[in-house]
C-alpha cells in the first residue's frame, strides 16, 4: 500500500531484515535448548551449543592401545595397531571416525610437529605413524613398546556431532529414577479430563447465557467477566482446606476439579461471544418448528461452535500441561508418584543444575506437545485469542 | 488404580454425568413438574422456560461460586484472623505484620518494575512485529515462530533462560550465549547474571517478555488489518511519510486494542510466580508477590500473611476487573 507514494525499496530490505533479526531473536533461546539436547554432556561443557552446529577445531590426547595387551611381533620388531578413536572408545570402529586429524604430535610442548601420513620417529628405531582417520602403526623392539599406551597429541576437525542417548536416559531406561516417562503420563493424567470436562459445563452455561432471556442475565455476564481475572492464588488455601475436608486433597481429582474451575470463566466468555454472533434465524426458525432449547443447542449450536470449542480446547490444553502452581499445590504426594513434568523439571534445577544434558532434555520433553499442538492447531488458537480479547 | 484408567473413568463419569444431568433435569422439568399438554399447557410452558436457563447455569455457577468466588471471600476471612490461635479475629495484625517485613516491600517494589517494564516491553514488541510482519511475504511463517514460545511453559522458558544466562569459570569456555557475547566485547570476566541485584529483575522480566510477545503481535497485527485502508490513503495523497502514518493514522487507531493488550499482560504479570520460583526463588533480592505468597502459605506455613498477601494481589488486580466488567456492560446494551 506505501508503493503508491512510490517509494519501496530500501525500507522494504529494512523491514525484510528487521523481521529476520526479530526472528533469529525469538527462535535462539529454544535452538540451543533443542540443540543442546542432542550433546553430551561433555559437549556441552567443553563449547557453546551455537559451536556445535559448526564443524569444530579440537586439539586432543589420545593414546594407543596398551602394548602389553596389544603388541604383536613382525619382521623381528614389535607393532600396535588400531585406531586412536576406537581406543578412546569415542567409536566402535575405525569406519565410523568422522574427525580428521590435521596436525599430530607426541610431546606437549609440540603438539602440531607432524602432518597427518607423515611417520614420527621416537629414537632408537621407535616410529609411529598416524593418519588423518586416527589409525596409527607403533613400532620399535621389545622394550620400547611396552608399559602404557603412547599418547598422541592430536589437532583434529570434528564435523558437528549429535546423540539420541539423553532421549534415550530420559525417556526409555526404566532404572533412571530421575526419568521423565512417568511425569510425562502423569501430566497426561492431569491435562485431559482437566480439559474436556469444563468444555461441555461451559457450552451449557454459554448457550443460555447467548439465546435465553432470563432476569439476571446482563449481572451473570458481569460476573463472568469479572472472574476472568480473579488471581488463582487466592484460592489456593480456601479450596485446599476443602478438597482435605471432603477427602480429595492430594489426588488426582482434586486437580482436575480445580483445573475446571479455573478454567471455567474464560471457556464461558470465548463460547458466549462466539454462540452470540451466530444467525438468529436459524435458531427461531428452528424454535418455530417447535424445536426445544435442549434440542437446538445439540442439534445446531454445538456443532455450529465447533471453532470456538476448539479454541478453548487448546488454551486450556496449553494452560494445563504448562502448569506448575496448581500441581503444586493440588497435587501433593510424597512418594513421587504424581509428580507431573514442570514439577519435576524444577526438581532438577534444584539437583541437578549444571547438568544441562539432563535438564535440556528433561525440559524439551516437556515442550514438544506444546509445541505440537500450536504449530497444528495455531488457526484455532489465533481465532480464540482474537475472540477473548479484541473488543 | 492405575491413574490412566482413573483419567479415563474420570472423563466418561465427568462427560456422562453432565449429558444425563443436562438431559435428564430437561426431562423431568418437560414431563413430569410442568408438561406442555393438559389443561395449563401455556402456563407450564412459559413456567418451564422460566426455569430451563437455571438448568443450563447450574453446574456453571457452582463450580465458578466454589472455585473462584468463595475463595475471594475465605480468603479475606482468613487474612483477619489467627490460625494458630483458634481462628480468633485480630483484624489487620496480619497486614500490619506483613507491612514490618522487609522481603514484602522488596516483592511490592519488583511488582511494580514487572507491571512497568513488561507490559510496555511486550506491547511495543508486539506492534513492531505485527507491524513489519504485515508487510512482507513470509511474514506468517515470521509470525507463527514469534508467537511459538506462547506454547512453552514458564518452567520450560525458565530452563532455556538459564542456559542463556548460564555461567562457568573464567578460565574454561562459556557455555551461556550471555557471558560468551559479554567476554567476547570485553568483558573483564563472567558474570552470574541471576544474582546481581536490580539486574537480575530484568533478566526475569525478559523471560515473560519473550512469552508474551508473541500473543501481543497476533492481536495488534489483526487491529491493523482491521483499520480502513481509506485512513491510509489519504494521508499518502496529503503526504505523509512511513512512520508518520505509523505513529499518526494506525496507532490512534487502534489505541483501544492497545489498551486490550495492555491489561491483558498487566494480569498475567500479576500472577507471575513460576518464572521466579524456577530461576532464582526470590533470592538475591527478585521476591514477587506471588512467590512471597507461595512462600508464606507452604514454606513459612502462615496462612494470616499469605493470605493477607493474596488480597494484596487481588487489590492490584480490581482496577481492571472493575474497567473490563465496565466495558463489556456497555457492550452488552
Amino acid at each position: 500500500m506505501d508503493n503508491i507514494a512510490g517509494k519501496k525499496s530500501g525500507l522494504t530490505w529494512a523491514v525484510h531484515i528487521s523481521v529476520l533479526a526479530l526472528v533469529l531473536l525469538w527462535v535462539f533461546p529454544t535452538l540451543g535448548l533443542l540443540v543442546s539436547s542432542f550433546r553430551t554432556g561433555d559437549q556441552i561443557t567443553s563449547s557453546g551449543w551455537w559451536a556445535a552446529l559448526f564443524p569444530a577445531e579440537l586439539n586432543e590426547t589420545l593414546r594407543t592401545a596398551d602394548p602389553d595387551d596389544f603388541r604383536f611381533e613382525r619382521d623381528g620388531v614389535f607393532v600396535v595397531e588400531g585406531n586412536l578413536y576406537v581406543v578412546d572408545g569415542r567409536v566402535e570402529s575405525a569406519d565410523g571416525v568422522r574427525a580428521e586429524i590435521s596436525v599430530w604430535g607426541t610431546s606437549s610442548r609440540a603438539i602440531d610437529d607432524f602432518v597427518a601420513g607423515e611417520t614420527a620417529d621416537l629414537g632408537d628405531g621407535e616410529e609411529i605413524t598416524v593418519q588423518a582417520n586416527g589409525d596409527y602403526i607403533w613400532t620399535g623392539n621389545d622394550d620400547q613398546i611396552s608399559g602404557r599406551g603412547q599418547r598422541v597429541f592430536a589437532t583434529a576437525e570434528t564435523p558437528p556431532e549429535f546423540t539420541t542417548n539423553n532421549y534415550r536416559n530420559v525417556l526409555f531406561d526404566p532404572t533412571n529414577r530421575e526419568g521423565m516417562t512417568r511425569a510425562f503420563f502423569n501430566t497426561l493424567t492431569v491435562t485431559i479430563p482437566a480439559t474436556i470436562i469444563p468444555i461441555l459445563i461451559a457450552a451449557f452455561a454459554a448457550y443460555a447465557l447467548a439465546w435465553m432471556d432470563f432476569p439476571g442475565r446482563a449481572l451473570l455476564v458481569a460476573a463472568v467477566v469479572a472472574l476472568l481475572v480473579v488471581p488463582l492464588q487466592l484460592a489456593l488455601i480456601p479450596l485446599l482446606t476443602l478438597h482435605n475436608a471432603i477427602g480429595i486433597g492430594k489426588g488426582y481429582l482434586g486437580v482436575w476439579l480445580a483445573h475446571t474451575g479455573f478454567g471455567l470463566p474464560l471457556a464461558i466468555y470465548l463460547l458466549r461471544n462466539y454462540m452470540v454472533g451466530l444467525p438468529r434465524e436459524i435458531i427461531e426458525s428452528a424454535k418455530v418448528d417447535g424445536a426445544t432449547d435442549f434440542q437446538i443447542f445439540t442439534k445446531i449450536i454445538l456443532p455450529l461452535s465447533f471453532p470456538a470449542l476448539a479454541s478453548f480446547a487448546i488454551f486450556q490444553f496449553l494452560w494445563t500441561w504448562n502448569d506448575l502452581l496448581v500441581a503444586l499445590v493440588f497435587l501433593i504426594d510424597s512418594s513421587g508418584d504424581t509428580t507431573v513434568m514442570t514439577r519435576q523439571i524444577v526438581e532438577l534445577l534444584g539437583t541437578r543444575g549444571g547438568d544441562w544434558e539432563v535438564l535440556a532434555t528433561a525440559a524439551f520433553v516437556s515442550i514438544a506437545v506444546p509445541l505440537l499442538v500450536f504449530f497444528t492447531m495455531q488457526r484455532y488458537l489465533v481465532r480464540g485469542l482474537l475472540a477473548g480479547s479484541v473488543k | 488404580m492405575n491413574p490412566a484408567l482413573q483419567g479415563l473413568i474420570t472423563i466418561i463419569v465427568g462427560v456422562g454425568g453432565c449429558v444425563a444431568y443436562f438431559y435428564f433435569s430437561n426431562q423431568v422439568l418437560d414431563k413430569v413438574l410442568f408438561p406442555g399438554r393438559g389443561p395449563n399447557a401455556g402456563r407450564n410452558i412459559n413456567r418451564a422456560n422460566a426455569i430451563r436457563p437455571w438448568l443450563f447455569l447450574f453446574p456453571a455457577i457452582l463450580a465458578l461460586g466454589l472455585y473462584l468466588a468463595y475463595p475471594v471471600v475465605e480468603t479475606l476471612r482468613l487474612s483477619m484472623i489467627d490460625r494458630n490461635n483458634g481462628g480468633a479475629f485480630v483484624g489487620a495484625d496480619n497486614y500490619i505484620r506483613m507491612f514490618g517485613e522487609e522481603k514484602f516491600w522488596e516483592a511490592v517494589r519488583n511488582n511494580f518494575l514487572w507491571l512497568l517494564i513488561v507490559p510496555a516491553a511486550s506491547t511495543a514488541f508486539g506492534l513492531l512485529a505485527a507491524q513489519l510482519t504485515d508487510r512482507i511475504g513470509w511474514g506468517n511463517i515470521a509470525k507463527s515462530l514469534i508467537f511459538m514460545p506462547m506454547a512453552i511453559s514458564f518452567v520450560g522458558a525458565a530452563v532455556i533462560f538459564k542456559l542463556i544466562y548460564d555461567a562457568r569459570p573464567e578460565d574454561v569456555a562459556q557455555i551461556g550465549i550471555l557471558n560468551a557475547l559479554y567476554l567476547q566485547f570485553g568483558g573483564e570476566s563472567p558474570i552470574t547474571w541471576l544474582t546481581v541485584p536490580f539486574w537480575n529483575n530484568l533478566f526475569l522480566m525478559i523471560v515473560l517478555i519473550w512469552i508474551q510477545t508473541g500473543f501481543a503481535m497476533v492481536i495488534l497485527s489483526a487491529a491493523l488489518r482491521g483499520i480502513p485502508e481509506e485512513t491510509v490513503e489519504a494521508a499518502i495523497v496529503d503526504g505523509a511519510g512511513p512512520f508518520q502514518i505509523f505513529f499518526k493514522i494506525k496507532i490512534p487507531q487502534i489505541s483501544g486494542t492497545i489498551v486490550v493488550v495492555w491489561t491483558t499482560i498487566t494480569i498475567v504479570v500479576l500472577k507471575v510466580f513460576d518464572i521466579v520460583f524456577a530461576m532464582t526463588n526470590g533470592q538475591w533480592e527478585t521476591q514477587v508477590l506471588a512467590n512471597y505468597m507461595y512462600d508464606k502459605l507452604f514454606r513459612a506455613n502462615d496462612w494470616g500473611v499469605g493470605s493477607a498477601s493474596a488480597m494484596i494481589i487481588m487489590l492490584m488486580v480490581t482496577p481492571i476487573l472493575v474497567w473490563n466488567v465496565y466495558n463489556a456492560r456497555k457492550e452488552m446494551r
